[in-house]
């Protein structure tokens, strides 16, 4: 039987509802039980909130100054400790998890599975390959601990209504002091959060500048929307890059999605695929966009935008 | 300082990826190979250290077939000094690659090791942050800003919450993201010098490197297909629509 521990990742004193997107996968595999380790500064109302995710049966917490930025040099070692007696350790695969995943495979000397997108047992489980052109069946060994990072696209968040119990953990590992932290530049905003929002809008190259970009903001404030972006409209200097949605960006599943003047690179639609209703905008009808999009309408973005809007009263 | 750069081939990123009818693997004979883009990032940014007077030697490392001879022959003609060839006929995983590049850590004693964030073909994400464990030194993965200055590095990383900057005493693996340089094309004349440039050919075997192989891939398939929707013709239509599926 599986038992399963999952590092929690938050911000800000927040969890992430990446968290709770590990919980659902462990539930795949019916795991006997799914704890969460919280390693931060002051992990205690993280902690409340990973302990009220159904399905979970104890938060283990690390209180240490040392934790406070998620350096995975600092937090490998400690996640290693902590994972004595657990078959499974998952993280989400966001840049934490990546960041932090294959630190701690490797001090176990195991294999990590990247990318988990469907469960099949408890040590087989599909992952994409080729920016998601290929989807293989991995299969790992049940006699090793199994590192895996969890595609959160690919399961919802577990529900709250659990009320796990809270134990603070003792790590005697030594900290590294060699990876220090300076500072994060973040990118300041009222909107939904990108990776959870229910309903995300994106421009392209097609909105063609940083100040054009407001048609796009409009619309998704009307709507109650995140706001993303393409590779190409990162790379034009439109948006900063964490707004940036496909493969080598955010992954995300919304219910809704809107494709404003993107034509729909396959990098793009890695990113989008698991999304609920894609719409797509864009003048020309031949964008690639129009192949995957639920409802597609050719025309003038500057001019549907702000119809939309204004129709969405 | 001497930076050690990981140099894989894969699959050239404009191929259309197909899976073979049986499911047993992906198309890979007779289509175009090419360096890993966020491997050319890496070179580039090594290069421009040694052009910046910071780095004096860069020196790619690959790991596979015997025809990847001609793969590290483009590193060098890109400026790398010196290449190693770490042969094997065997498709390796990450834990394996990082355990053989360690061997060759211990062999160059480099100042700073920079491998792409990734490899396009089996997107792992894992190489680098294993390498910095096993040398258990510290990792910048996801880097679009690198600034070194003496024995330490700052490097600004592209994470999920914005750019976060760290600092990391060397030496040190840093991984690449897309927007940390854009890799200069070949000049003629180089490819011609790159020839005479050293290329060293390591046998896997001969390094003594742990197989960390353990995970088995036993079946292929190509992705669930979106089907293509419906077209509208106007905003009416489309915002009747969403409201019909109750998404507005």
């Amino acid at each position: 039987m599986s038992k399963v521990l999952i590092v929690a990742e938050h911000l800000n004193g927040k969890l992430n509802s990446s968290t709770a997107r590990c919980v659902t996968c462990a539930k795949a595999f019916h795991a006997e039980s799914i704890d969460i380790l919280v390693l931060a500064d002051a992990p205690d109302a993280i902690a409340a909130e990973a302990a009220a995710i159904a399905g979970v049966g104890k938060v283990l917490t690390v209180a240490n100054t040392a934790n406070a930025h998620a350096l995975a040099a600092v937090y490998a070692p400690q996640v290693v400790a902590a994972a004595a007696g657990y078959s499974h350790v998952l993280a989400p695969s966001t840049t934490f998890g990546k960041d932090l995943a294959p630190r701690v495979a490797a001090l176990l000397g195991v294999a990590q599975v990247s990318d988990i997108a469907e469960v099949l047992g408890a040590h087989s489980f599909k992952r994409p390959i080729y920016a998601g052109n290929a989807i293989i069946t991995v299969e790992a060994p049940a006699t090793a601990t199994l590192i895996g990072t969890v595609r959160t696209a690919s399961f919802a968040a577990a529900e709250a209504g659990g009320s796990a119990a809270v134990e603070a953990l003792s790590i005697s590992a030594e900290l590294p002091t060699h990876t220090r932290f300076v500072e994060l530049q973040q990118g300041k905003s009222d909107r939904p959060d990108l990776q959870s929002a229910g309903r995300v809008v994106s421009g392209g190259r097609g909105v063609g500048s940083a100040e054009n970009f407001s048609v796009i903001y409009k619309l998704a404030d009307k709507l109650g929307a995140a706001v993303g972006a393409s590779r190409a409209a990162v790379d034009a200097g439109y948006v900063p890059s964490d707004m940036q949605v496909g493969q080598t960006g955010k992954i995300i599943s919304p219910e809704l999605y809107l494709a404003i003047g993107i034509s729909g690179a396959i990098q793009h639609l890695t990113g989008i695929k698991d999304a609920g209703t894609i719409v797509a905008i864009n003048k020309d009808g031949e964008a690639p966009i129009f192949e995957i999009a639920d409802i597609g309408l050719v025309g003038d973005l500057f001019t549907l935008v702000p119809q939309l809007e204004a129709a969405l009263g | 300082m001497k930076i050690l750069v990981g140099y894989k081939r894969v699959v050239d990123y404009n191929v259309r990826i197909q899976v073979k009818p049986d499911g047993s693997g992906v198309v890979t004979e007779g289509v175009k190979l090419s360096a890993n883009p966020f491997d050319e990032i890496a070179l580039e940014e090594a290069l421009r250290l040694r052009e910046k007077g910071i780095a004096t030697d860069v020196v790619v490392a690959t790991i596979g077939p015997a025809d990847c001879q001609a793969h590290l022959r483009n590193g060098l003609a890109m400026g790398a000094n010196r290449a190693i060839h770490v042969v094997t006929s065997e498709a390796i995983q990450p834990l394996t690659a990082a355990r053989t590049l360690l061997k060759l850590i211990e062999k160059e004693q480099p100042d700073l090791v920079i491998l792409g964030k990734q490899a396009i073909d089996d997107d792992c994400n894992q190489t680098g942050q294993m390498l910095a464990a096993l040398w258990n030194r510290p990792q910048a993965t996801f880097a679009s800003k690198v600034e070194i200055s003496g024995s330490t590095a700052k490097v600004t990383r592209e994470v999920d919450a914005g750019l976060e900057t760290i600092e990391i005493d060397l030496p040190a693996v840093i991984t690449t993201d897309l927007r940390l340089n854009e890799p200069r094309f070949t000049k003629l004349p180089d490819i011609m010098k790159a020839k005479s440039k050293p290329l060293e050919s390591i046998p896997l075997e001969s390094l003594g490197v742990e197989s960390g192989d353990s995970l088995k891939t036993t079946a292929y398939a190509a992705p669930p297909k979106r089907s293509k929707g419906v077209m509208v013709k106007d905003v009416a239509e489309l915002v009747a629509l969403l409201k019909t599926k109750g998404l507005v």
